[in-house]
């Protein structure tokens, strides 16, 4: 039984932190929100030089071929930036539906992605839409119950706007000749298992949003004076961001739990996985609302930096399934008669 | 990471389950708040003292096992599955038992950790007095040395298991003149001492299982004092740490009662189904304590590997106690017009012990440390934020 990460993946989860706290500063997501793309080739192309974009490519393309739980760190970094370019559902989404599909899709592809070179990603109809398909040179789309595989000069977008001005979202129709590359029930495992991906990078992402609003709103409530203190050093401010922090510190074990299962194939991944999803986007919930009360009317505004980070949990939340749908794949399991529950359940 | 146990740990698991299976008494002992249920589970104490089971925790020589805390949550999943009792001498074993290993003596070692590890001597707390609660440093009660012995005056309030215990811990201001946290020294007092009154007080469900202790001119022979003279406060301080704190409650408790929970909502779904609340508070309740327990397993994990415990650990006590609470409101609801009936009343079929459980529930964000305390400690300590 070891619960911990290793060296190593702390170590790389620092150089990345480090990297991505320098490079995507708040100013810089807002001079996104003004250019027309909002996304940036040559940061991908720093991602890429950094073995991001590689990481869970197989090292048989060029990439590093690690795990989901060697990324669930990372992501957790990418939601504390809120980074808008397509990483994390490239590495934990589009990056192993690929590798799953295999054939010559994939080895046409992921060299590629691997080198920055392409991005793909993946729309699964329990999205509304397609994040990033503006971008993508390549999409693999459910239609029903299969999943077609499109280049972007095969599909035509409608770009929907979100309260998240990073968040580039498009209902995507295919208008040239795209392939089918899974039916029935293989398709429908391969959108499982992405759906179950894409859940697990909105948690990881969540965990790491929660915790820059708490920096953002400790740092604030310190420097704010009201009635002759620091607003932070009133006890019903504290309390708020306490209650956040409770929250979120029970949401991280069962995110690592949940990417542990997935990278094990184990039978419990997709109970795993809404657990986590449930709890890491709670807790962004609640940093959210507490954060923006004890910030005050400054947390209404477009200007302080709250925001960037508040309306991409807000997103998180009901992406790759909303609360709705992990809460109802819960109560499948609890409820099953005969359902392993109770003390020394959990890792059984 | 590898979330498997290894064969050892497995063998452990076999091990306790067994020696439970065997061992653990078929019928529920009384309350331990009762005289009667008192001398039951200081008996249970002597019976897993006997198996080496009383205190896993402890060193090999004192009568334990050594274990780490993974082989501890092993335990307590075993423990808690075989329905054993509740741990009446649970302040000496886990409070003062570990904090005697750090600062007592080799006398005082040898002359307490065998009768509190089989029972013969129960164990109370004294902290709380009526005007330091939450703040514990207004500490009144005085301890004057004279010759070889303190003379103890004062009193101690809200002390857990005192009515039928045999000693208590507490701090004792021995320096009149010093204020707050300095000046105060950690003594353990013998409950049969001469001017010594004990008035029970009786709690929510009517069983005295907290006291008030009177000390009037008490004698205390100096060989019970814990640590320096004047350094209560950092004895005290390790007593309530944050490792402690991690095993304050095992989540293999708030596992079974989830576990329990969905029973209930099965056994009774007709009618736990006409609200839809109910449904969404018992998932929670399985959610939280699985929240609880992997995030219990990650921390002792990162403890064997011999990490460190800080601040973050205060975070504990809120989850949990609001947990028992949740988990208990949500049972309260599916039982309905049941749910106020004592077990032994003639219409009371199907209650079980689910009232005694949300009663005592109540009492978790209170004790320990209550969670406005807690959050406070949360938000300076783990986060940052200004004192003043």
């Amino acid at each position: 039984m070891d619960f911990t990460f290793t060296e190593d993946q702390l170590l790389f989860q620092d150089s990345v932190r480090d990297f991505l706290v320098n490079e995507i500063t708040p100013e810089r997501i807002r001079a996104s929100w003004e250019s027309e793309s909002g996304r940036d080739s040559a940061l991908w192309s720093q991602l890429a030089e950094l073995g991001l974009t590689g990481m869970t490519v197989p090292e048989a393309y060029g990439g590093l071929g690690m795990s989901e739980l060697d990324f669930v760190l990372l992501a957790q970094e990418c939601g504390y930036v809120a980074l808008p370019e397509p990483l994390v559902h490239s590495a934990l989404v589009a990056v192993p539906l690929l590798v799953d599909i295999g054939g010559e899709l994939a080895d046409q592809w992921l060299p590629k992605v691997a080198t920055g070179e392409a991005k793909v990603v993946a729309g699964l109809e329990q999205n509304l839409l397609v994040e990033d398909a503006h971008v993508a040179d390549l999409l693999l789309l459910q239609q029903g119950d299969s999943l077609v595989a499109a280049t972007a000069d095969a599909v035509s977008l409608i770009h929907n706007e979100s309260v998240d001005p990073s968040r580039k979202l498009f209902a995507v129709s295919v208008a040239g000749a795209a392939a089918v590359v899974a039916n029935g029930d293989q398709a429908q495992s391969l959108i499982q298992s992405s759906l179950d991906r894409g859940a697990l990078g909105a948690a990881a992402q969540a965990l790491g949003l929660a915790q820059r609003m708490i920096d953002l709103s400790v740092q604030y409530t310190s420097d704010r004076k009201q009635f002759g203190q620091a607003i932070g050093a009133f006890q019903a401010v504290k309390h708020h961001m306490a209650n956040v922090a409770v929250c979120l510190e029970y949401a991280k074990a069962p995110v690592h739990r949940a990417a542990y299962s997935i990278a094990c194939k184990e039978s419990v991944a997709s109970h795993a996985v809404s657990q986590a999803k449930l709890n890491a986007c709670e807790a962004a919930n609640l940093a959210a609302k507490n954060c923006i009360q004890v910030h005050g009317a400054m947390g209404y505004t477009w200007e302080v930096d709250l925001h960037i980070y508040m309306k991409k949990a807000w997103a998180m939340a009901n992406s790759w399934g909303d609360a709705g749908f992990h809460k109802t794949r819960v109560a499948n399991h609890i409820f099953t008669d005969g359902a392993a529950l109770g003390a020394g359940a959990t890792f059984a | 990471m590898d979330l498997s146990y290894t064969d050892e740990q497995q063998a452990f698991r076999e091990e306790v389950r067994s020696w439970l299976g065997a061992n653990a008494p078929a019928q529920a002992l009384q309350s331990f708040d009762t005289e009667l249920g008192f001398e039951q589970h200081r008996e249970w104490e002597a019976t897993l003292n006997k198996g080496r089971w009383g205190m896993v925790t402890w060193p090999e020589a004192l009568g334990g096992r050594g274990c780490d805390l993974i082989e501890w949550l092993i335990f307590e999943e075993e423990y808690y599955k075989a329905g054993a009792p509740l741990r009446v001498n649970q302040n000496g074993i886990f409070l003062l038992g570990p904090t005697l290993m750090e600062y007592g003596t080799e006398e005082q070692k040898a002359r307490i950790l065998p009768k509190m590890a089989n029972g013969e001597e129960v164990w109370a707390q004294g902290w709380s007095e009526p005007n330091a609660g939450s703040d514990m440093a207004a500490i009144r009660s005085t301890a004057k040395l004279e010759g070889d012995k303190y003379i103890i005056n004062g009193q101690k309030t809200w002390s857990t298991r005192a009515v039928w215990a045999d000693w208590c811990f507490g701090m004792f201001r021995t320096d009149p003149d010093s204020e707050r946290h300095r000046g105060l020294t950690f003594i353990l007092v013998p409950l049969d001492s001469p001017g010594i009154t004990v008035r029970p007080i009786p709690q929510l469900d009517g069983l005295p299982g907290f006291a008030e202790i009177f000390f009037d001119n008490v004698e205390v022979s100096v060989d019970n004092r814990l640590g320096d003279e004047g350094a209560g406060w950092s004895v005290a301080m390790a007593t309530a740490g944050f490792e402690r704190g991690l095993m304050l409650r095992s989540p293999a408790r708030f596992q079974e009662t989830a576990r329990r929970l969905v029973e209930l909502y099965k056994e009774n779904r007709e009618s736990a189904e006409t609200d839809p609340a109910v449904k969404e508070a018992v998932m929670r309740a399985y959610m939280d304590a699985e929240s609880y327990c992997l995030t219990t397993y990650q921390t002792a994990c990162r403890l064997n590997k011999g990490g460190k415990i800080g601040a973050e650990s205060s975070t504990n006590k809120i989850f949990w106690s609001e947990l028992d609470q949740n988990m208990h409101a949500a049972a309260m609801s599916i039982l309905g017009a049941r749910a106020e009936l004592l077990p032994h009343a003639p219409n009371a079929k199907g209650v079980g012990n689910w009232l005694d459980g949300w009663l005592f529930s109540q009492s978790g964000p209170i004790y320990a440390g209550t969670n406005e305390v807690q959050r406070n400690i949360i938000a300076e300590r783990m986060l940052g934020m200004p004192r003043k």
